[in-house]
């Protein structure tokens, strides 16, 4: 996915700033409201907050703004009438997910910087074929492994694996890349190793790998699961 | 009105020849790929020939390596173009049709708006890239510079 250029992450130890932050979703209320924001990918305002949380709006305020202050979500203020000029009402303040991660790991592992190092290897010795097929047998294990009673066994394991799948038409896309930092420094890379693990969980659900298609736009992962097979 | 445009230039290494069975898929998605670029938010400007597009152009004395060059408005611009479009599904298969190369491929610099570089220029640009590293005069996207506030075009800031 194409993300605007991160930083690279440092790791560490956890942040008292990542702590908190985490333990702030331990409320249900807040919990409901940070993954009501989330799912709706985009901006939510307070009332639709409150209503999908089942709770008051100055509740629903106060919860909101707790998750804006831990760096969970970002704050905007925007007339929804659109009108503009006296009489256009007060602007709304509107909520999304901060672009931000908040990432907490005891004991402290340190993932990323290795998965920094090991990718920079690769493109710098060429193994983009060798990388893109153990991303598929790692796929296709995966795959094997996730029950199969119900349907929308790829949804579930897309969503399991924090794609954070929603229908757009007949296609599947994802609102999340798991990858994002090492996406936005090596995106042909690891674009490419995404699209081979997505195309691996498919073969491992006994689905036809060519439903993946690279079909990357900014803000989303790079690839999408259209209804039928793609194969060429 | 930006008064400086991005320019890129970027080479590869044929593994194969270009008629044959295994750059098959690269030729396929020359035209569409190139039509992409061409109505591209942002784009400016690509080398072609009257074939519509880059692939006989052979500056070097390897005579396998392609070159692409192009102008775009702005690092974004290209950025979404080469990474957030169906570009991006085009370069995975990069290393079953190029060999890896260990020096710089790809550079980019900013040019005052209004004019297209020559290859020659690019040459010079992935050179200097190779011998200094990312400066304002040839840098990449993991170390890009800002477009010059003057006219000096990226040669001395």
């Amino acid at each position: 996915m194409a993300l605007p250029f991160t930083m690279v992450a440092m790791d560490g130890a956890p942040t008292d700033r990542d702590l908190a932050a985490i333990g702030l979703l331990q409320d249900p209320v807040r919990r409901a409201l940070y993954e009501h924001v989330v799912a709706a990918g985009g901006e939510v305002s307070r009332n639709q907050a409150a209503e999908a949380a089942g709770v008051g709006r100055g509740l629903a305020a106060f919860h909101l703004d707790k998750l804006v202050e831990a760096g969970l979500l970002e704050a905007s203020f925007r007339r929804l009438s659109g009108r503009r000029g006296p009489g256009a009402g007060r602007p709304a303040k509107l909520y999304r997910r901060a672009a931000g991660e908040v990432a907490a790991s005891l004991p402290p592992r340190t993932y990323e910087t290795a998965a920094h190092l090991l990718a920079e290897t690769v493109e710098q010795t060429g193994a983009d074929l060798e990388l893109q097929a153990a991303a598929r047998r790692a796929g296709v294990r995966a795959g094997r492994r996730q029950p199969r009673e119900g349907g929308l066994a790829v949804e579930r394991l897309l969503a399991a694996r924090g794609y954070e799948p929603y229908r757009d038409g007949a296609a599947v896309r994802l609102r999340n890349c798991p990858f994002a930092n090492l996406s936005g420094e090596f995106p042909v890379l690891v674009c490419a190793m995404n699209l081979s693990l997505i195309e691996g969980l498919l073969e491992g659900v006994g689905e036809p790998p060519g439903r993946a298609v690279m079909d990357p736009a900014p803000g989303r992962c790079c690839v999408a699961v259209t209804s039928k097979d793609n194969q060429d | 009105m930006a008064t400086h445009h991005l320019a890129q230039v970027n080479i590869a290494t044929l593994r194969h020849p270009l008629d044959g069975p295994e750059l098959a898929g690269f030729v396929a998605q020359l035209e569409p790929i190139n039509a992409l670029a061409d109505a591209a938010p942002g784009f400016v400007w690509r080398l072609q020939t009257e074939d519509g597009d880059a692939t006989a152009i052979r500056p070097f004395d390897d005579e396998r390596i392609m070159v692409n060059l192009s102008v775009w408005s702005s690092l974004e611009a290209l950025r979404a173009f080469v990474y957030a479009s169906r570009h991006l599904g085009v370069m995975r298969h990069r290393r079953a049709w190029f060999t890896r190369m260990a020096d710089p491929y790809l550079a980019l610099w900013w040019v005052p708006a209004g004019t297209v570089p020559t290859v020659a220029e690019a040459r010079r640009r992935l050179q200097l890239l190779a011998r200094s590293g990312p400066t304002p005069a040839a840098f990449t996207f993991r170390d890009p510079f800002p477009e010059p506030t003057g006219d000096s075009a990226g040669r001395s800031r």
